[in-house]
């Protein structure tokens, strides 16, 4: 079995009485890709959310290669080797899209700087599948492409592990096949990848495992065919018997 | 370094070579406007290395001021002139890092409030202070001429060009970029932003306080009232602003015309000069949204697009 990336341990988050997320324990191991899927509010963006450094949990710990990220800020985690995308894009306007890249590589995880950060961008982008488009303001790219450069971002500081919050939501049909090709070919890169997605699709072709939340706890882990059979997961997302 | 770089330096050498040539030709009427308008190109210029990548507009210019013009009138008795400028950078950089630690994690509007209330907290200490020990306002009586004061801005003005030359080259200038646009990307990327404001902020207070301690002399009575006055702080953003933040020329853009059109008005009306202040604001936010910079910028591109 492969080396063990990202170990989550007891996680918990308390919004005052609200409890987001109880007890998630699962692991990541290296070049592996791990969904966490659930129905709405079951605490999968939290779960992201405490993983980046974005807020610390109540309890538990995560550990990325041994060594604690859980509490930690975000820019520490990036540094550490965590790298995400947004579930609503986050480009930088004012910049260029090589700029934008160059913004991944210059702080995080492995820092490159000056012309080998912009030659590292360029050569991203054009993994991503920017082709010709790079010399465009952002604000005028298209929705797939803004995708991309956010994910070029990501990758540019050369992450551990690499977050996707639902990347692949909003795409049409045909930019589908294109986003989950793209991911999938980061996996035979090597990466190890956390998506969290709604993608049935996406799921049952890209996750070598899923965990599965509900209510803020994991209620099923396996092989997406293993867990989309699952009764409880089919209960989660369509309801019990009764109620049907 | 490219051969634009090269060229641009020497250009701003050159500029400022000639703007130090000045006082050889008059020492009068037109030495005091030029003064005025150094000491508000470095104060514009330092402000915008902060505000501009940013977009925090801070109004705490007169603070760092204030304190500065107050580190000559306690010191130039004791201690050689040449130290008081170094002496109140230094203050100014350690106000700026207390502030900057407290407030930066304020955004907007409620950064704004906090640094025009900033000067105005100092200004009472300050009093509060002199009214215990029985002081009033103090006089700065020295040999150091308007031509000297201006000569040290001078060369204060190479310094924070250069500085902010170098800075936009910089990762630091680069993370604060990254800031001014979204803030929740750049701590993801693995900037530090807490740090990379703070830092800025104090190279941005440093400088006001030295340009204050610079000027003393030239107001002879100092008191707080007019040396921590929010009109200076306010002057300060609605110049850089005009100029445009986007250029590190651009702050100075907007202090000439600016200057030159207050030192009209209070000579003729000289109640109107905060209608001025109004006026150049709306016209920022109607008219020139990233100031002169912003317009220079507009009408380049058109002229290319028409040359293809």
């Amino acid at each position: 079995m492969a080396r063990v990336i990202l170990e989550v341990r007891d996680v918990t988050k308390r919004f005052g009485g609200l409890v987001a997320v109880r007890d998630m324990v699962f692991d990541v191991h290296q070049n592996e890709v791990v969904g966490i899927i659930g129905p709405n509010g079951s605490g999968k963006s939290t779960m992201i959310n405490m993983i980046s450094g974005s807020f610390a949990p109540s309890g538990g710990s995560i550990r990325l290669n041994g060594q604690e990220i859980a509490g930690k800020p975000a820019h520490r985690t990036a540094q550490m080797g965590v790298a995400r995308t947004f579930q609503l894009v986050r480009l930088l306007p004012e910049l260029s899209v090589v700029e934008n890249v160059v913004a991944g590589a210059a702080f995080g995880h492995r820092r490159r700087w000056g012309r080998e950060a912009e030659q590292f961008a360029r050569a991203l982008l054009d993994r991503v599948g920017m082709g010709g488009q790079i010399n465009m303001p952002v604000a005028s790219l298209t929705y797939i492409n803004t995708k991309r450069v956010e994910l070029a971002r990501a990758l540019a500081s050369e992450p551990e592990v690499l977050l996707l919050d639902e990347w692949l939501a909003g795409l049409n049909p045909t930019e589908l096949e294109t986003g989950i090709a793209l991911i999938r070919s980061l996996r035979d890169d090597g990466r190890t990848i956390i998506l969290v997605e709604h993608v049935m699709d996406a799921i049952r072709s890209l996750c070598d495992r899923c965990v599965v939340m509900s209510s803020g706890v994991k209620i099923a882990e396996g092989t997406p065919t293993e867990v989309l059979a699952d009764a409880e997961v089919i209960r989660a997302y369509l309801g019990a018997d009764e109620d049907a | 370094m490219s051969a634009t770089d090269v060229r641009n330096l020497g250009l701003a050498a050159l500029a400022l070579g000639i703007a130090a040539l000045l006082p050889l030709y008059d020492t009068g009427y037109i030495l005091s406007i030029a003064t005025t308008m150094a000491m508000f190109t470095v104060l514009a210029t330092s402000w915008a290395l902060f505000s501009g990548p940013t977009h925090y507009i801070s109004l705490a210019t007169a603070a760092f001021f204030g304190l500065g013009t107050f580190v000559t009138g306690l010191g130039f008795q004791t201690l050689p002139f040449w130290t008081l400028p170094l002496i109140a950078a230094g203050l100014g950089a350690i106000l700026a890092a207390l502030v900057g630690m407290v407030t930066l994690r304020l955004s907007g509007v409620y950064f704004v409030i906090f640094t025009l209330g900033l000067a105005e907290l100092v200004r009472q200490i300050v009093t509060w202070v002199q009214n215990r020990t029985g002081q009033r306002g103090m006089y700065v009586l020295t040999s150091i001429t308007e031509r000297d004061i201006y000569w040290q801005l001078i060369g204060l003005a190479a310094v924070v060009f250069l500085a902010g030359w170098l800075i936009a080259r910089s990762r630091l200038g680069f993370a604060l970029r990254i800031i001014g646009n979204d803030e929740t990307v750049a701590k993801h990327a693995g900037i530090n932003t807490a740090l990379a404001k703070v830092l800025l902020f104090m190279v941005s207070g440093a400088v006001a306080a030295c340009v204050g301690a610079m000027l003393a002399p030239r107001y002879i009575y100092i008191e707080p009232s007019t040396a921590f006055a929010p009109l200076l702080s306010f002057q300060v953003v609605i110049m850089a602003l005009l100029g445009g933040t986007g250029r590190l020329w651009g702050p100075l853009a907007g202090v000439i015309p600016f200057t030159l059109l207050w030192e009209f008005i209070s000579r003729n009306a000289p109640n109107q000069t905060l209608l001025l202040l109004g006026l150049a604001f709306l016209l920022i936010v109607y008219v020139l949204p990233g100031g002169f910079v912003g317009l220079y910028e507009r009408v380049q591109r058109r002229y290319r697009m028409e040359g293809r």
